[in-house]
């Protein structure tokens, strides 16, 4: 089965996308990253330390395509110049969009997400924004350029999944643009709900980094993605309140 | 008089080079590979000119790496 998933022109065969930070050791990280099957991976922009760095993790990554995020970016100012600053480093147009509005919840500013996705995409960027699960926020990014949205399941690194699945499910219905899935899944079944609604991938750092067994944990997420956009494709039976007998209900012994 | 200086990846530093390259090679030498990029005042200064920028005092120089992150 080809079940190719089209961004901005790139062809990716896995809909799993995952973060690079808070892994126990970079062996750890490549090991998870190999088992999940992931083409593309996400990665911060940070100031060098001068006072030494070790070997640059992007040597270890060939072969990946490399997503740099925004993250920790307040303002539209500090998100276009990090974008820059990344497109120059890792040599790719692309960006993972976020200007956050509050410093403990990681929520997005709604008003510098559409400005900065308007700037970035004048000057040519990929622009992935992640954004709250709220379809008209959707749909102005969607609409400002973006080449995919990425609503959140809830915060950053909470683990707590999908917490508004009904809002998720409209989003994927109406989007004109893939959606992503970025932010609060905990375990599979999370991700496999994701494709379930519809999203046409998922993107997760935590839940595998910070797993006991980080590279387990991508391989399960390997195959709830995969077994949750397969379910999407089958076609789900429509809930219902009464049972209904699967086995023949003539022919009943004794009756 | 003062000794000129720059900011230097949010630390005030002595202003010694002449050229953006120089100053990259004095106070980071690693970042002559993939994953590093460079801005003065805001702006991004691409690899092919580290050499002709030169540096005024007051200078606000990043140097950033690409890094684990999610």
């Amino acid at each position: 089965m080809t079940d190719t998933l089209t961004i901005a022109g790139r062809a990716f065969s896995s809909r799993l996308f995952l973060g690079t930070g808070k892994y126990p050791d970079n062996d750890t990280l490549l090991a998870a990253l190999k088992a999940s099957g992931t083409e593309m991976v996400t990665l911060a922009i940070r100031r060098m330390n001068l006072a030494g760095e070790d070997a640059p993790l992007i040597e270890k990554l060939a072969g990946y395509h490399f997503l740099p995020n925004t993250a920790g970016c307040y303002t539209v100012e500090e998100a276009v110049l990090t974008a820059e600053l990344a497109r120059e480093a890792l040599d790719t147009n692309w960006i993972k969009l976020e200007v956050i509005g509050d410093k403990e919840l990681l929520y997005p500013d709604v008003e510098g997400t559409v400005a900065a996705t308007r700037i970035l995409v004048d000057k040519g960027f990929v622009v992935l924004p992640y954004c709250n699960e709220d379809p008209v926020t959707c749909r102005k990014l969607a609409d400002a350029g973006a080449a995919a949205v990425m609503p959140l399941g809830s915060p950053i690194g909470s683990g707590h999944g999908i917490k508004n699945p009904a809002l998720i499910e409209v989003i994927c219905a109406r989007s004109a643009v893939p959606v992503i899935l970025d932010a609060g899944l905990g375990t599979a079944s999370d991700a496999a709900q994701a494709m379930e609604l519809g999203c046409a991938a998922v993107l997760l750092n935590t839940a595998v980094a910070k797993a006991a067994d980080p590279v387990k944990m991508a391989m399960a997420m390997k195959a709830a993605v995969e077994g949750g956009r397969m379910a999407r494709l089958a076609g789900r039976i429509p809930r219902q309140f009464q049972a209904n007998p699967s086995s023949p209900t003539v022919g009943l012994v004794g009756a | 008089m003062p000794e000129p200086t720059i900011r230097l990846n949010g630390a005030e530093t002595p202003l010694c080079a002449a050229t953006l390259a120089a100053l990259i090679a004095e106070h980071a030498p690693s970042a002559d590979g993939r994953g590093v990029a460079v801005a003065v005042n805001g702006a991004v200064v691409r690899r092919a000119d580290w050499a002709t920028v030169t540096l005024a005092p007051g200078d606000a120089v990043e140097i950033v790496l690409a890094r684990q992150g999610g």
